[in-house]
């Protein structure tokens, strides 16, 4: 209770809650205010913003409405970037709790295989994986999750090792309990708040990782995605710059929104750091 | 010779992750549609089932995978990297002329992150919670969200089409041969908007972590010996704090370089510039898996030079790090 | 002390805290004197504001604490009006400071004879060949063995003693007028801690320095003092003349302090049983760090070659400084580390050769009580499910469990109906009964006590062992208690051993290792207890 209350005291923090909640509201009223195709052609092309009150926000290159494409685009960022990151961070705590609990060679290998991941440049291996495996929303999806696990997973271990000592982990073996209940149930949830306010930077990254990925035209075609807007305005850049320019700024808005909110949770979260 | 031999052992650890690696993304391939015979044939234009047997023997494909894995793994040792059918040379080659625009591209963005990374991050903590610090973290969180294809889109709209104060792509001018130091001012004015670009977002990583590394030291024991032995706070800054306070900014460089490279892919893209990145996607594009791979090897072992030198300058600065650490 | 003047003066000087503490002032109206050649020790438990003053003094108080009231005269100036140019002139030159921690205290990153010679070059225009000779004859002063190899040494390198002797030397460096010590021997061993107090002493009367001694410790007032101030909530209850203080304290406060330092005398001894509960032999624990396939590994012999036994109903002290092995001892007799070989009978069963799955099964025979108040309970359980999980884990029902919990809250006198709380909201010593409640849980027949009063302040510490030996005549307790501290273990304990570097030195009933030891190591020990005849003498 304390925590939301501080959480609330803070401008940025509740800034960035509203924004988060605005891009969500566009997310789940798309259908609403635009119910036909968005990807459909619904006028004449490059219609600058404002020129046209059917197109407040103009026309792309093939004649597509804007707005609908940034409303549609909300769906598609929240749900590349929730889903992402949920697969990530659980990937993340599984090896991190079990890396730092267990240390010795379990800690070895997983780390080696960690190490392996963020040796290997993640875009590089986000485009090996849509590579190999195609580009459909499914598949990018995971792929984006798979490319951001190694850091919570590096975060978490970092927490059981400084925790895994712990005297109440101790006092813990001392009563009989099992190595699984001391895992989840007696160090998971002290581990868990920064890896909790981390999922908000493993978010913001998944956001921007899909967002260049379909401005590369390697991300899903047949859905209405900012990155897939802002890939397809470069080739109209020297004049109508505007293509690309509103779903960058949908996507700034967005990550900001996450990062706010993420950066709040952590000043409510941990009081004595506040500030910093 | 004690951070020598500590960097040597880091670096002799990191052999293990660089197989771990091949050995992933090479199993990886075998489950792409496609292998670089069929891209031959299709380069080719077309061609009889026979002569892509004929084809699959002669690189070895119709082996098993572990067989295949093995070629590749001793080819490796030799520093064979295979052969790029689309490019028509060694893949060794190709990559080796798209490797100097991606150095110069990262040493200029991790200078540029890093230096003010750090001075902004140094005032935003002298100042803390007052505008200076505000300004600077706002600045912060928006580099962070921005995306950087984005960024150097706008940035070419800018500065390249309605300035034009700058090239909008390329590595340098091809029309006009210049040479000596003309040339290298025209590679740098090429390189002024990815350099920017690419670096943003690391400016805004860098300074974030500069400046609560530097709150968090200046609240340790030490500083306040410092202050109680009579020192005023510049040097209170600039002989307790600073040196303190890198450390973590010092080992992000390490974990980030994978990052930054992953990066390079999207900006050298936007701005055309023939490096590393972009070989990377058009390899994709052209689903040239041999080259591919070998642009997986060679980044790797760019991140693992990376962090050998971040674990020097790490050992340099801490001499609390001993070699068995 | 009219034949010396007086270095400082602290006139009603009030301290204000933020809003949202505890209280509103970490100091009201604080008046005394410190002249010169004299120690005046500030006595008082945690949160007394003494550490408060000490940087009150040297202007160096946390962000939104004020001084509010009052004056700091130092020099025939007010320092509370001094500017902070004229304040930085002060520091280190007029007025230095020693801290508690030693290693947190120094840089890590720059080298002891770099940050000695900083005082110089701050503070003096001396050329870089003469502070370097400074430096070492500093250094030589504090009796560092080396200081030529000390100066070039970084930190980590040093022991905690001699960390505390070059804090020390950096802050004789310029000769200040008085010197503020704040808990400077705290963190130190018993042994290393009367080293550095003679040191001081030494110093002090060699230079005539007033010296400012922070302490919670009445040993440490009575082997050091001249004068003594005890303070309680921020105010000065009392002060005096150091003989005085100790042997008629006046003030029920100082009474209370003074009653609660244990005594170094055993009490007589009960008559114990003739059966053992618990025979350890020739347990030894080894650790290996680092190397590769063997090469280039450290070895360090944690415990060797350690044999005791505990009579049925009775209490072993196992007593040791820090690195003696007597935590090592005591987590491989519950099990938590496992020993290299050796046997540990309990009930018949060797829980040396258990497989860990019959540990985890039969634990409810042995329970330990941790040092840490706060880091032995998890956070985020309440207090009585804390208690309630040990009986759960072993198959009670988890309603059953909770009930009993509250009556061993009862037990260990805290209020049954606190079982709601979370562990942050008690105070040190109630949370040390919890943790006394969990262990009893699981109604072991033997207790092993880590240090279970350490963190704990002597009041407190009082009323812990009080409750333990009460506990121990009522369920008829067999405890294994592990403390550094030889007044508590005199206080608690019917048999005594004495570790040194993972062995036994010396073990017999605790009135005759206490009243005459043999071994040297044990009378090093003895002797170094500080305020020693003090403590022999007192009476409770």
């Amino acid at each position: 209770m304390d925590a939301v209350k501080r959480y609330f005291r803070s401008p940025a923090a509740v800034a960035g809650l509203i924004l988060l909640l605005i891009v969500i509201a566009m997310a789940i009223s798309a259908g609403w205010f635009y119910p036909r195709d968005p990807l459909a052609l619904a006028g004449r092309p490059l219609v600058w913003p404002f020129s046209n009150p059917r197109f407040l926000l103009g026309t792309d290159n093939s004649g597509r409405d804007i707005a609908a494409q940034i409303f549609y685009g909300a769906r598609i960022s929240l749900l590349i970037g929730g889903v992402a990151t949920a697969i990530a961070i659980l990937i993340g705590i599984l090896v991190g709790a079990f890396a730092g609990y267990y240390g010795g060679w379990v800690d070895n290998v997983l780390m080696r295989i960690t190490e392996a991941f963020q040796t290997l440049p993640n875009f590089v291996l986000l485009l090996v994986l849509v590579a190999v495996f195609g580009s459909t929303l499914t598949t990018v999806t995971i792929a984006v999750g798979v490319v951001s696990w190694p850091a919570p997973a590096r975060l978490t271990r970092a927490e059981f090792l400084s925790l895994r000592n712990r005297e109440f982990v101790q006092a813990g073996r001392t009563l009989g309990m099992k190595n699984i209940q001391l895992i989840f149930r007696e160090i998971l949830p002290n581990a868990l708040p920064p890896v909790i306010v981390y999922a908000s930077v493993v978010m913001a990254v998944a956001i921007l990782l899909e967002s260049a990925l379909a401005f590369l035209r390697l991300s899903d075609p047949n859905v209405a995605s900012w990155g897939n807007l802002i890939g397809l305005g470069r080739d109209v850049l020297r004049v109508q710059w505007y293509v690309s320019a509103i779903p960058g700024i949908a996507i700034l808005v967005t990550v900001l929104a996450v990062s706010l909110v993420g950066q709040g949770l952590n000043d409510a979260l941990n009081p004595r750091l506040k500030g910093r | 010779m004690r951070i020598l031999s500590l960097a040597g052992r880091r670096l002799a650890a990191s052999i293990p992750t660089l197989v771990l690696i091949l050995i992933g993304v090479f199993l990886l391939l075998q489950f792409a549609p496609g292998d670089t015979v069929d891209a031959m044939m299709a380069q080719m234009g077309g061609g009889d089932a026979a002569t892509a047997k004929e084809l699959r023997k002669f690189y070895g494909l119709d082996l098993s995978i572990p067989a295949q894995l093995g070629n590749y793994l001793w080819r490796l040792v030799r520093l064979d990297l295979g052969f790029s059918s689309i490019y028509g040379k060694p893949v060794a080659s190709v990559i080796l002329e798209r490797l100097p625009p991606t150095i110069l591209l990262m040493t200029a963005s991790l200078s540029f992150a890093f230096f003010f990374g750090l001075v902004f991050g140094v005032i935003a903590a002298r100042g803390v919670n007052r505008w200076p610090d505000t300004l600077i973290s706002t600045l912060g969180l928006v580099f962070y969200a921005t995306p950087s294809f984005w960024f150097g889109l706008m940035a070419i709209v800018v500065f390249s089409v309605y300035l034009q104060w700058l090239p909008p792509g390329g590595f340098e001018d091809i029309g006009t041969m210049r040479t000596g130091i003309w040339r290298v001012f025209d590679i740098a004015s090429h390189l002024v908007l990815p350099t920017l670009t690419l670096g943003l977002i690391f400016l805004a990583i860098y300074l974030r972590i500069m400046r609560a590394s530097m709150l968090e030291v200046l609240n340790l024991d030490y500083v306040r010996t410092a202050r109680a032995k009579g020192l005023d706070e510049t040097r209170v800054v600039t002989r307790h704090v600073l040196r303190n306070a890198l450390l973590p900014m010092v080992t992000l460089i390490g974990l980030q370089a994978g990052t930054m490279l992953g990066g390079s892919v999207v900006v050298e893209s936007v701005f055309s510039l023939p490096g590393l990145g972009r070989l990377a996607y058009e390899s994709v594009v052209q689903r040239d898996l041999n080259t591919l791979l070998g642009i997986v090897f060679v980044s790797a072992l760019l991140v693992i030079s990376v962090n050998f030198v971040v674990d020097l300058i790490y050992a340099r600065l801490d001499p609390r790090i001993t070699a068995e650490a | 002390m009219s034949e010396h003047e007086t270095i400082l003066s602290l006139d009603r000087l009030s301290v204000r805290l933020p809003g949202g503490a505890d209280r509103t002032h970490a100091l009201r109206d604080v008046s005394l004197e410190i002249a010169s050649n004299e120690i005046l020790c500030v006595v008082g438990e945690s949160g007394s504001g003494k550490s408060m003053m000490a940087n009150a003094v040297m202007r160096l108080l946390p962000n939104e604490v004020t001084i509010d009231n009052g004056r700091i005269m130092f020099e025939g100036r007010d320092l509370c009006a001094a500017s902070i140019a004229e304040m930085r002139e002060v520091r280190g030159d007029g007025i230095a400071m020693i801290f508690q921690e030693p290693m947190t205290a120094l840089n890590p990153l720059r080298t002891i004879g770099d940050q000695i010679a900083e005082m110089f070059s701050i503070h003096t225009d001396l050329s870089k060949a003469e502070i370097n000779t400074r430096v070492l004859s500093l250094l030589a002063d504090v009796r560092i063995p080396d200081p030529k190899v000390a100066a070039k040494a970084y930190p980590h390198e040093l022991s905690g003693g001699q960390r505390q002797r070059a804090m020390i030397a950096m802050a004789l460096a310029l000769d200040p007028k008085l010197l503020i010590a704040d808990e400077p021997t705290t963190a130190l061993d018993v042994t290393t801690q009367a080293q550095i107090l003679k040191l001081i002493r030494d110093l002090q009367q060699r230079r005539k320095t007033a010296v400012m001694f922070i302490t919670h410790d009445f040993g440490v007032v009575a082997e050091i003092a001249d004068r003594v101030v005890v303070m309680q909530h921020g105010v000065i209850v009392e002060q005096g003349a150091a003989s005085d203080v100790l042997h008629h304290p006046q003030h029920a406060y100082t009474r209370q302090l003074i009653a609660a330092v244990p005594p170094l005398k055993a009490p007589p001894p009960r008559a114990l049983a003739a059966d053992n509960i618990l025979t350890i032999s020739d347990v030894s624990k080894t650790y290996r760090t680092g190397g590769f396939l063997g090469r280039g590994a450290r070895v360090t012999p944690a415990v060797k070659n350690v044999s005791l036994a505990l009579p049925r109903g009775a209490t072993l002290g196992i007593v040791g400084e820090s690195g003696s092995g007597k935590s090592t001892l005591a987590r491989c007799i519950v099990r938590l580390i496992d020993p290299d070989t050796g046997s540990i009978v309990l009930d018949g069963n060797d829980w040396a050769k258990m497989s860990r799955e019959d540990v985890r099964r039969e634990t409810q025979h042995i329970q330990m009580v941790f040092q840490d108040p706060f880091a032995s309970l998890n956070p985020r359980r309440k207090a009585a499910e804390l208690v309630a999980q040990g009986p759960i884990v072993h198959g009670m029902p988890r309603a059953k469990a909770i009930a009993d919990a509250k009556e061993l809250f009862a037990l260990v006198g805290l209020d049954p109906s606190a079982g709601d709380r979370y562990p942050h909201e008690f105070s040190g010593g109630q949370r040390q009964r919890i943790g006394l409640a969990r262990a009893l849980a699981l109604k072991p027949d033997v207790l092993v006590a880590d240090e279970p009063v350490s963190a704990l302040d002597v009041s407190v510490q009082a009323q812990v062992l009080k409750l333990l030996a009460e506990l121990r005549q009522r369920l008829g307790l067999s405890i294994v208690f592990i403390t550094h501290d030889l007044r508590v273990a005199a206080q608690i304990c019917d048999l005594v051993a004495v570790m040194k570097d993972g062995a036994v030195v010396e073990h017999g009933l605790a009135g005759e290792v206490f009243g005459n030891p043999q071994h040297a190591y044990t009378r090093a020990l003895l002797d170094s207890i500080p305020g020693g005849a003090f403590a022999r003498e007192h009476k409770v």
